[in-house]
Order: C-alpha cells, then structure tokens, then sequence
C-alpha cells in the first residue's frame, strides 16, 4: 500500500473522529446558499465548488464515501472562508466551523515541503504570536522602504524575482513606522470631552506594527468622539490567521492570552477596527467551547467585542469634512458575515460632509484576499478581485473604503492591476474618518 | 460503470473539460435537497447546446446508460437524485435568455437559466412571469418545468404550467421536437408541452423553453391576520373566496411554524397567536385597495384577532420574505427536515390540517404545518433525525395516514414538488393502478429503454392501503 493511501486512509480516521456531524447534518441541502458563494459562480456553477458542495464532500469523507483524495484538499483550500453562505442559510449551519475544523485536522496530517514548514513555522509560531518580533520584522521593512533600497529593487526590476503577486504586494504596502515610533505604544488614551463611553482597545499584530498608523488614527477618532480607550499591554494577535489555515491549536492558545488580558480591564467594549480580527474575537466562545477552564470566560469575552463602526455610529462624531467626491465601500467579510456589521460604517461615510456615497454592486461579495489566500490560491483571487474592480469603477468613485487590512491591501493590488492608480486610491475607514475630522475643525 | 467507448464517444461530443468523473465531482452530484437520498452518479456532463444533449442521448440509448437532467437541485421528492446511476447532465452552459419578445409577450430560455434572473429580465421591461417557487433564486427553469413548480402566486395566476407554450425537447431516442408556439391557440395533436411538464425528466431532455408572460401588475399591498385559532382563519380563506375576491397570495401558516420563521426572520411576528394568514393582492390600484379592504373585513368578522396592512413596500416585502424562510426556518430545529405537500380543495383545509395534528401526535413525531390556503396546497413538516431509524419508521407512517386522509378528502399526494422517488409507492393511491398503468404505458412509448430518470415516479412496489376510499 502506497503512503499516500496510508495518509489518507489516516486522515479520513481522523475526520470521523474530528468533524462535528451533527453540524454536517444540520445542512439540508436547499441550495439557497449557491448565489451568494464567489467560488461558486466564478467556477462556472461547479456544484463541488460551492457551500453545498463542500459540506457533501465533507460528509463524503466522514462517511466513508469517499477518501480525502489531493480533489478533497484543493476544493477546501479553494474556499476563501468569506462565510457569505452563512447569512444566506436559513437552517444556520455554521459552515465556517466545518471547514476550520476539517482544515485544522487536514494540517496535522499534512506533510509539508521543507521550505513550506519553514515558511509556516515562522509565520504561525514565531512571527505572528511574538510582539517584539512583529516589531523587528516591521523594522526592517522600514529599513528596507527608508534606505531607498526598495527604490532601486523597483527600479532594477529586482522585484520581479519575487513569485506572483509578490512584486505588486511589496508595491502597495504601506510606509511602515520607524523603530523608535512603534516602541514607545500608549497604554491609555484620554476623552478629549465629557467621557462618553470607556473602551479597551484591541490592537492587533498587523495593526499595530505595518498598520500602525491606523490603529493612531483609530485612537484619535475614538478620543474625538469622547471615548476615554485603554490598551491592555499584555494582548496579542488574534490568531485568525491561525485559525484560517488550520492551526487551531495556535489560535486557542493566543484566544487565552487575549483573554487573560482583557479580563479585568473595566471598559464597556473591546473595540476592533479589524473585521478579521474582530471575527476572531467574537468567536472565541466557539473556539474554546470544549475547554472546562476556558469556555465560559471566552464566551464573556466574545460578548464584549464590537467593531470600531458601531462605537463611532452610536457615540456620535464630530464634524467631518472632505473634499467633494464620490466615495464606495468594500465590506469586509468577516466584519459582514460574522460580525455583522454592515450598514454603520456606510452610515458613518455618509455623515461625511462633501462626500457621495454610491454603493458598490456585490460590495457583500469577498474581494479575493482573505488572510493568505491571494498567494496560495493566487489564480482564483485574481479573477475574483478583478471582477471587483470592475464593479468599483464603475461607481466612478475616488475614495475606495475597507475596513480590514488584508482586504485594504488587496484594493490596492486591484488598483494597481487595473491601472487605476491616478484616479482611485483605497483607505481603511478609520484613516478616511479622521482625514475628515480633522478637515472638519 | 461507463463503458471506456462510451466515455469516448461522450468526450468527443462535449469536450474533456465537460465531461467529469472525479470522485468529488460525483459526490457533489449525488444529491438532490431531498432528505436521506444520496447515489453516485458515474459521470457528470455539461452539453453546450441542443445538438449535443442529442448526440449524448443517443450514446446512452445505445448503451443503455441512465441520464438525470439536474438543474440546480433544489427539488424535494430525490426527482434529481442518480438512484441507478449513469450521466448527471446538468445545464450551467446553457442558461441564456434567447428572445424577450415584447409583441406577442413571451420569452424564450435556454433550460439552465436561473427562474429569478429570467424574472428580473422580463421585470426590467415592464412584463410579468407570476411563478414564484421559494427557491426561485437558485432553481433553474427546465427544474421548475420538469417538477411543474408552484409558488406564492398561484392561486390567482397559476403555476409553471400554465405558462409553459412551447418547448424544444429531445427525446430518448435522440431526437428533437418542438411542441406549441407562440400562440394562444393551437390544438394540433397531443398536447405534448402539457405532457413534458411535470414528467420528472422521464420522457425527454427539455432544451429549450418559451413562456406566455402578462403585463406588470401596476401595484401590490400585503396584510397580515392573526387568528387564535385555525378554524377562523380557515373559514376566512373560504369567505373570501366566496366573496368573490381572488388574492394573488393566501398563506397561513400555523403556530409551531411561526414561531420558528419569527425566530430566523425577526420581523416582529407575534408567536403566542394560533395561526396566520398572509394575504396580498396586486393589479390597478382602486381594485387592490378595494379588495384588501373587503377582506380586511372578512378577516375582521372572523374574529381575527389583529389585522395588519403593510403600508409600505418594504414591509410587505419583509412579510413574504418571512413567509418564503419557512421551510428552511424549520430545519433550525432537528438535522432532518421532511417537507411533504399533500393538497386538498381549499374548503377542506381546517379540517386537514386538524387531522395532520392527530397523525402528529398519534405517532409521536413533530410536524408543522404551512402553506398556500388558497389553493389547498399544505405543507406539512416534520422535524426528526435521519439517524433515530425508530423515529423515522414513526415519521413514515404518519405520512402515509396524511397522504391517505388527503385522498380521502379529495386531494392529492403532491401539489407542487412532484412524485420523484419520495412519492412513488404513493402514485396508484391518487391515480388507481389503472392510472399507474396507462402513464407507465406512455413512458415506455417514449423511453422504451428505461434510459430516462430510472426509478423516479413508478415505483417497484405500491405502498398497500389499509383503507382504499376513492
């Protein structure tokens, strides 16, 4: 017997054992999520490639009815986890826990390339989960931007060695923060007015490194709108990258740090102005349901996290000012479909004196990027994105609104691939709010 | 098995790319959103025209290989699911609108067009297709032609099949026929197009559809009624009928089933009233508001215990809505939802779905039950778990004293999902053995190498009736 039956046969053991089959059965198969699936219809209508698809494939395996075959591992990998399907189903299947819990049993089993594992190991147990390091790797992408070296690696084309959509990625990433910047973070923030509401901040990995200007302007607009905003200094990244690609076990142990760090921090909300973290968040009490210690205190957690769209909205802002234009919004996924949060932040751009909002056709539909999918699934992304920008130009819109920074980035690279660079330009939401706040006074 | 000739001969009509037989690819063909049905296809093939789905029909007549004509697969009596196996022909590259014509008012469609964007097309010129099945979103036209699909609307418009005016189809044998035209009158020969609908895929592969369609009716106001009882709400479906007012929509739905659509749809339905009747009305304006006034009314001398017009568009938008959620609503509660449509005339309804309760409870299995009261068309739903082999013996049972007591009452075993595989050992209880025998007569005219939807409407054996009343 080969040893890729053994692997299989393995993982097919371990998807009995692993896979929640009530949840399984819970899909009735009406088909009612088709539609809103992009892999679905940019597939053509391939039933394997749809919500349905996959929950009959899953329960195929569990089964007996068929092996996890290489078919199995690409149609799941396929998947951008958007969870647009889980709104449209009315029986409620959680279908992004079906398929975090078959790609988490899926990655244990998996035997990586070298260079893979590498790349893995650095990403999921050394980077993402250390502070200190995320500080350093910015650094030297700071480096990197500052000395001009990255100048003339455009200019050499040296970036072009890099494979796929790497070149372009390097080009739209933002100015990263000097060292000295990212050291010295608060751990407080005062109400600029009567306090209205107390928040703890939840800052993120990316967001508070690469994207650290963000998370500023997200303290500024939180302090403008008289929110007194602690940020616990013991939290750290949500794991969602973790989770996503089934390293479980990674985000449950970075789900009790965040935990233990928020516990006692006396704030009405912990604010997220990351829909893929705050999607993280919110679901901790799922993560960690089968944990004794852990489950109630995950589900207190859960309960407090609310994105930074919803605070400004019910707070209220102070005056907002932008040049005229017309201004679209691309949801975040996550934000959309789990956290379900979609029409403050519109509400929010509207506020804005100056601004048009026109609202994107399919603007609920994913961009492409979800977490690491845009380099692993890079040919599908693509597709999808470009179909996205399509539908962004035609809004004849200027300012092109996200509120998370993996789709922000991905805007960007739409940008970019459609030559829309002069005309369009794409901006996290809390970075547009506090340009017009700051218009505004 | 495909015979590797076969397989050739298939892949050289459609192309390898159209032509899947990958494991996953089966699997993700093998159901249908019947419950507890699932068998693996052998093949799943993708014409792109009608000369194709001939040549491929005459390979599988040669070789007596099975086909299932699938749309999208939201049926519910297994009609699409591949019980012999065979070829899967499913029609996602063949799902253009062909011609809207505006002067003799019909469209004609390719048969894998989604119902909805087919909808909004004639919509956006001011035009009217009233079939509205719930699944409408995701179902395609030749699936709604094939189960002869109902909706919302019926009872004043009636359903698929009264829209249906000529089809292109190919037969078994491979042929290619065409039957009516765009003509409201046409009595030459059988009528064949009335046969196609609603014949399961069994007699022939349906390529090409064209569909009468109305004016755009000018407006719409919806109304909601609650009722503490069934049988108020039942006596005002019949009242008004009998007041001579025909709504496009009589929906009730009874307090089990409310209470789960309010729970998923949040729309503010009250759960502790014991039935619900949803009724609309469209056309000219002073005829729809008259109407809705008279039978708000009705409602009222019924004793209706709040009557409520919505009084806007998004209102009455959400009712429907809710209304639409039902059936899957329902499947929040157990992993395995059964939804059966035994009908009977309107005037039998109360009296009906009174007797599904003591079926419920005699067997000892959760049913609820919605549906279109106008048109005596019920749904009852039993919530179980496909798992509990005891429970689903129980829930078998009940089924069979409804499928019998609407008989009884004059009805019928299916309104609007068909007989399929579900409803099979049911048909002679609605048609005589006779009937059975007649119709199996004209599939083998048609189909007499059984190549065409194996196993779906005649069953191998008939359920026995302890009691047979006609």
């Amino acid at each position: 017997m080969s040893t890729t039956n053994e692997r299989q046969q393995e993982l097919a053991i371990d998807m009995k054992a692993g896979m929640d089959y009530d949840e399984l059965m819970n899909c009735m198969r009406c088909g009612f999520c088709l539609p809103s699936c992009p892999t679905y219809r940019e597939s053509g209508g391939n039933e394997a490639a749809s919500p349905r698809g996959r929950i009959a494939l899953m329960k195929a395996v569990v089964d007996g009815i068929m092996e996890p075959d290489e078919d199995f591992e690409k149609q799941l990998s396929l998947c951008l986890g958007c969870r647009a399907c889980e709104p449209a189903c009315p029986s409620g299947v959680k279908y992004g826990h079906l398929l975090e819990a078959a790609r988490d049993i899926i990655q244990k089993k998996k035997k990586h390339s070298l260079p893979v594992r590498m790349v893995r190991s650095l990403v999921f147990n050394q980077l993402f989960p250390k502070p200190n390091r995320m500080r350093t790797v910015s650094s030297l992408l700071w480096f990197y931007q500052k000395t001009g070296i990255q100048k003339i690696a455009q200019a050499t084309h040296l970036t072009k060695i890099a494979p796929g959509n790497l070149s372009i990625m390097e080009k739209v990433l933002p100015q990263v923060p000097s060292p000295s910047q990212l050291k010295n973070r608060p751990t407080h923030v005062a109400a600029e007015g009567k306090v209205k509401q107390k928040v703890a901040f939840f800052s993120g990995c990316l967001m508070d490194t690469m994207f650290m200007d963000t998370n500023d302007a997200t303290l500024f607009i939180l302090s403008k709108s008289n929110c007194e905003i602690v940020i616990p200094e013991k939290q750290n990244c949500c794991g969602a990258l973790h989770a996503h690609s089934g390293e479980k076990d990674g985000a449950k142990a970075l789900a009790k740090e965040n935990i233990l760090a928020f516990e006692n921090v006396k704030a009405d909300f912990i604010v997220s102005n990351a829909g893929g973290c705050g999607a993280l968040l919110v679901e901790y009490g799922h993560l960690l349901k089968d944990d004794p210690e852990w489950a109630e205190r995950a589900k207190v957690f859960s309960a407090r996290v609310k994105d930074i769209s919803e605070i400004l909205l019910a707070v209220g802002m102070p005056k907002m000012v932008l040049d005229e234009q017309i201004v679209t919004y691309q949801d975040s996924c996550h934000l959309r479909n789990v956290m379900g949060t979609f029409s403050a932040p519109r509400r929010l751009l509207q506020q804005i004196e100056g601004v048009t909002f026109t609202e994107m056709k399919d603007a609920d539909r994913c961009c492409g990027s979800a977490g690491v999918y845009n380099i692993i699934e890079q040919e599908m992304s693509m597709q999808i994105l470009d179909v996205k920008m399509e539908q962004a130009k035609a809004t004849k819109a200027r300012t092109l609104v996200t509120a998370n920074p993996g789709c922000l980035l991905q805007m960007k690279l739409g940008i970019e691939r459609a030559g829309l660079q002069k005309d369009v330009r794409a901006v996290h939401i809390v970075d547009l709010l506090a340009e017009a706040v700051k218009k505004g006074e | 098995m495909i015979h590797q000739d076969a397989k050739k001969k298939f892949t050289a009509i459609v192309g390898e790319v159209n032509y899947l037989d990958s494991k996953q690819s089966l699997v993700a063909y093998s159901y249908d959103a019947t419950p507890n049905y699932q068998a693996l296809p052998d093949a799943v093939i993708k014409p792109r025209n009608t000369k194709e789905v001939s040549e491929i029909v005459k390979v599988c007549n040669e070789y007596k290989i099975p086909i299932v004509p699938r749309g999208n697969a939201t049926n519910l009596c297994a009609g699409t699911c591949p019980l012999e196996g065979g070829l899967v022909m499913i029609f996602t590259l063949m799902n253009e609108i062909i011609e809207l014509d505006e002067e003799n008012l019909t469209v004609t469609v390719q048969p894998g067009l989604i119902t909805l964007d087919m909808i909004n097309a004639v919509e956006a010129k001011g035009l009217f297709y009233p079939p509205d099945p719930s699944s409408m979103k995701i179902s395609t036209i030749a699936g709604n032609i094939n189960e002869g699909s109902g909706g919302l609307r019926g009872l004043k418009y009636g359903v698929t099949r009264d829209y249906v005016i000529a089809l292109e189809v190919v037969l078994p044998n491979g042929n290619i026929i065409r039957t009516g035209g765009k003509l409201a009158k046409d009595v030459a020969g059988y009528d064949f197009t009335r046969l196609m609908v609603g014949s399961e895929g069994t007699l022939g592969i349906i390529t090409e559809a064209t569909f009468k369609l109305i004016p755009k009716p000018e407006t719409k106001k919806t109304m909601l009624a609650l009722y503490d009882s069934l049988e108020a709400a039942g006596r005002t479906v019949s009242k008004i009928i009998a007041n001579k007012i025909i709504p496009t929509t009589l929906e009730f739905l009874d307090q089990p089933t409310i209470r789960v659509v309010e729970d998923f749809a949040k729309i503010g339905l009250p759960t502790d009233v014991g039935a619900v009747l949803l009724i609309e009305q469209d056309g000219p304006l002073e005829v729809v508001e008259r109407d809705i006034k008279r039978m708000a009314e009705i409602c009222q001398e019924e004793n209706a215990l709040s009557v409520q017009i919505a009084q806007t568009d998004e209102e009455g938008t959400a009712l429907t809505t809710a209304r639409r959620s039902a059936l899957s609503a329902l499947a929040r509660l157990k992993p395995t939802t059964i939804l059966e449509d035994a009908t009977v005339p309107r005037s039998k309804i109360a009296e009906m779905v009174r007797e599904i309760e003591v079926i419920a409870k005699r067997n000892n299995v959760q049913i609820c039950t919605f549906g279109h009261a106008g048109d005596g068309n019920l749904h009852p739903t039993c919530m179980t778990d496909a798992r509990d082999k005891e429970e689903m013996h129980r829930v078998e049972k009940a089924f069979e004293e409804i499928f019998e007591k609407a008989i009884q009452l004059g009805g019928t075993i299916t309104g609007e999902h068909g007989v399929g595989v579900m409803k099979s050992p049911y048909l002679a209880w609605k048609l005589g053995e006779e009937g059975v025998e007649a119709m199996k007569t004209l599939k083998m005219a048609f189909d007499p190498n059984n190549i065409m939807n194996p196993g779906k409407m005649f069953a191998k054996e008939t359920r026995k009736r302890v009691v047979v009343s006609r």
